[in-house]
């Protein structure tokens, strides 16, 4: 199935980074970053925390600012320019790693908001899409609940499903199992693969490596902003090339 | 090492209800009036202070008298029905200046236009309160301040037709150039447009409406309102819209572009700094001086615009209180998702601000009805003070104290206790997090 999956990848550029550069303040964050991403491409980003990963992917949907160098979206360079900026982000879905729900509405609320204000959608067809996704992710029943209501998994399948209502052509995960009580990591991952398996373009940061060995067809470590190595999932566990990823994968796969 | 035993439960125990002594009136009693020697003392003393303060006041309340003419009047009565020397609550006073009190100086024939203005309040505040009743009624709480000011002001009724008009200009020109032109131009092109309309076409359009189809009430001056009227119209107007404004000012507060922020902390930190009677009296007197000579601007008027901007401030900072307790998440959802700055305020930010919020700005307004009184200060009659001193300089009830004092509160805390309640029956609607 993985292996069916791997064959999707097209040779059409989703996102293209070319030497992009973030700071904090003065601090250097992220460094000459250089990354093609094709369509279909399900990607996992690795590394210690402190190491950018998470800035990588906001950058990508413009939540962090980049001060030098280019990304484009989809054919969008992200520039100082809002409407771009609107434009890439409803193609672009990013789910969190504390969910981001909105606690004051309910579950079918946060899925039909945004194409309902966004994509001017009518509210049938928003809540008809926003049901299907529901039945995606298994939850259906859960519908006219509050986020409150629900499990840690349970929400982030919401707010998986909340992301696919817009449509997006890519999706980007930042560390979604990482606030998830271990019983309820599984039926989020299992959602993810779901995804994968449809060709979604996906970029993961996880700690999740099983999930790397499994669906993605390239993993990126990166350390201190910058990334220091890539390849496909297996060369890259089992023969990994620099010392910091040896070090980074005895660390995390040690026990 | 020690042996360990060997455990396997075959069978979860059910729960059980806890012992007798852990539950009921006896566990409440013992754990908050009881606990210890002391508590127990300190619960016996309370209640022997209670008990002698309502001993002390229930004969006075006990002696009401209801009808008289005046206060020697009620003192004999009491005299004669419980005995020389015994005291007595005298509150045909209110009785007898009731319409005083609710109205002030209003004309007497002309009273059915502030109760009808009142009765339609009613109206417009439902929908407004209340989420289940049809949303269509908004759109008459909308026209509510136009009708009320022609009710209870009188003149012609296009003067109110034109004014709300202005706003119904401000929406097309935000409609059409918000669409050409982004949200940011649209919105300034709405407030000039309104403003200009305001200035030039207003006036002259009432006019010639007013020739052709007269709809006239009798004017009535705003020296002739005070008491509880009054008040409520400061209040409310107070009320009405200093909400909005608190909640631009907050988010004025918290934008990136300095001279929108700079300006909106100038303004909270100089109307908050200030004693409201400042401001009232910069209202009343000052004004005068800066406008150009033969400027008419309504005193009643110039006081709401005060109260208003005094109430905002204090508003717009319950609401930066309530902005700050959101979590950064909910605005990166927002982004993430593709909504606009003013959507993801609208949508996601404001709704649970206000909610956090609630207690505070119901804080606020309470605060904001009661000090509708102080406009006293500036010579309007407000229920406490004004029209109290003006009963009191009728001879016949010269010398009464208590009663209007009561009387007053009484209202007052009617209608804030109202607003408490209603705060807590909305903080637990909008309760979704069900920890």
């Amino acid at each position: 199935m993985a292996e069916a999956a791997r064959m999707q990848v097209s040779h059409e550029v989703a996102v293209q980074i070319t030497k992009m550069n973030k700071w904090y303040g003065t601090f250097h964050v992220l460094r000459d970053i250089d990354l093609t991403v094709h369509r279909g491409e399900r990607i996992v980003i690795a590394g210690p925390s402190g190491s950018g990963k998470s800035t990588l992917i906001r950058c990508i949907n413009r939540l962090e600012e980049h001060q030098a160098g280019q990304i484009i979206v989809d054919g969008t360079e992200l520039t100082g320019d809002l409407k771009n900026i609107d434009k890439v982000r409803s193609e672009v879905g990013m789910v969190f790693q504390h969910f981001n729900l909105f606690p004051h509405l309910t579950i079918l609320e946060n899925l039909t908001l945004a194409p309902m204000w966004v994509r001017k959608t009518p509210k049938r067809e928003a809540e008809e899409t926003a049901m299907y996704f529901l039945n995606k992710v298994k939850i259906p029943d859960q519908a006219q609940k509050y986020p409150g209501q629900l499990s840690g998994g349970q929400q982030q399948r919401v707010a998986i499903a909340r992301s696919l209502c817009m449509k997006p052509r890519i999706m980007l995960f930042d560390e979604p199992t990482s606030a998830l009580d271990p019983e309820m990591i599984k039926e989020v991952l299992d959602t993810m693969i779901e995804l994968a398996e449809e060709g979604m373009t996906m970029l993961c940061v996880t700690h999740e490596m099983g999930f790397a060995r499994q669906v993605a067809n390239r993993v990126i470590f990166m350390d201190q902003g910058q990334i220091v190595e890539q390849n496909e999932p297996n060369e890259f566990f089992n023969n990994p090339q620099s010392d910091r990823t040896k070090l980074f994968l005895s660390q995390i796969l040690g026990h | 090492m020690a042996d360990t035993d060997a455990f396997f439960r075959t069978e979860m125990l059910p729960p059980k209800e806890p012992p007798l002594s852990q539950r009921g009136v006896w566990k409440w009693m013992h754990e908050n009036m009881f606990s210890s020697i002391g508590s127990g003392a300190l619960t016996v003393l309370g209640i022997l202070f209670v008990l002698y303060v309502l001993a002390s006041a229930f004969p006075w309340f006990a002696h009401s008298v209801w009808h008289a003419d005046s206060l020697r009047q009620c003192r004999d009565i009491v005299h004669k029905t419980w005995g020389p020397g015994t005291d007595g609550a005298c509150w045909a006073v209110i009785r007898a200046n009731w319409n005083l009190y609710l109205y002030g100086f209003y004309p007497m024939e002309q009273i059915w236009r502030p109760n009808l203005a009142f009765l339609l309040l009613l109206v417009a505040l439902s929908p407004i309160l209340f989420s289940r009743l049809p949303r269509k009624m908004i759109w008459f709480s909308a026209c509510y301040p136009a009708l009320a000011y022609w009710l209870i002001w009188g003149g012609t009724l296009w003067i109110s037709v034109t004014i709300m008009a202005g706003f119904a200009v401000g929406a097309l020109v935000l409609r059409f150039l918000g669409r050409i032109a982004g949200t940011a131009l649209g919105v300034g092109g709405a407030v000039l447009g309104a403003v200009l309309w305001w200035l030039f076409v207003a006036a002259p359009v009432a006019t010639a409406l007013a020739d052709i189809v007269p709809l006239h009430l009798t004017f009535v001056p705003s020296d002739k309102l005070g008491g509880f009227l009054l008040s409520f119209i400061t209040g409310m107007c107070g009320i009405g819209f200093s909400l909005p404004m608190g909640i631009l000012l907050s988010l004025g507060r918290r934008s990136d572009m300095p001279i929108i922020k700079t300006s909106c902390v100038l303004f909270i930190e100089f109307v908050r700094g200030v004693p409201l009677i400042t401001l009232l009296f910069t209202a009343s007197f000052l004004l005068a001086y800066f406008l150009p000579p033969g400027t008419t601007f309504d005193l009643v008027l110039r006081v709401i615009i005060m109260v208003t901007l005094f109430s905002a401030a204090y508003i717009a900072e319950v609401i930066r209180g309530g902005l700050a307790a959101i979590p950064r998440g909910q605005f990166e959802a927002a982004d993430a998702l593709g909504l606009d700055y003013w959507k993801a305020q609208r949508l996601i930010v404001m709704p649970q601000a206000l909610k956090i919020s609630i207690p505070g700005i119901v804080g606020v307004f309470i605060g904001l009805f009661k000090d509708t009184t102080l406009v006293i200060i500036v010579g309007l009659l407000d229920p406490l003070m004004g029209i109290s001193n003006a009963v009191r300089a009728n001879v016949a009830w010269n010398g009464v104290y208590w009663e209007p004092y009561i009387f007053a509160a009484t209202i007052f805390f009617i209608f804030c206790f109202g607003m408490s309640r209603y705060s807590m029956y909305l903080e637990g609607k909008l309760k979704t997090d069900h920890r």
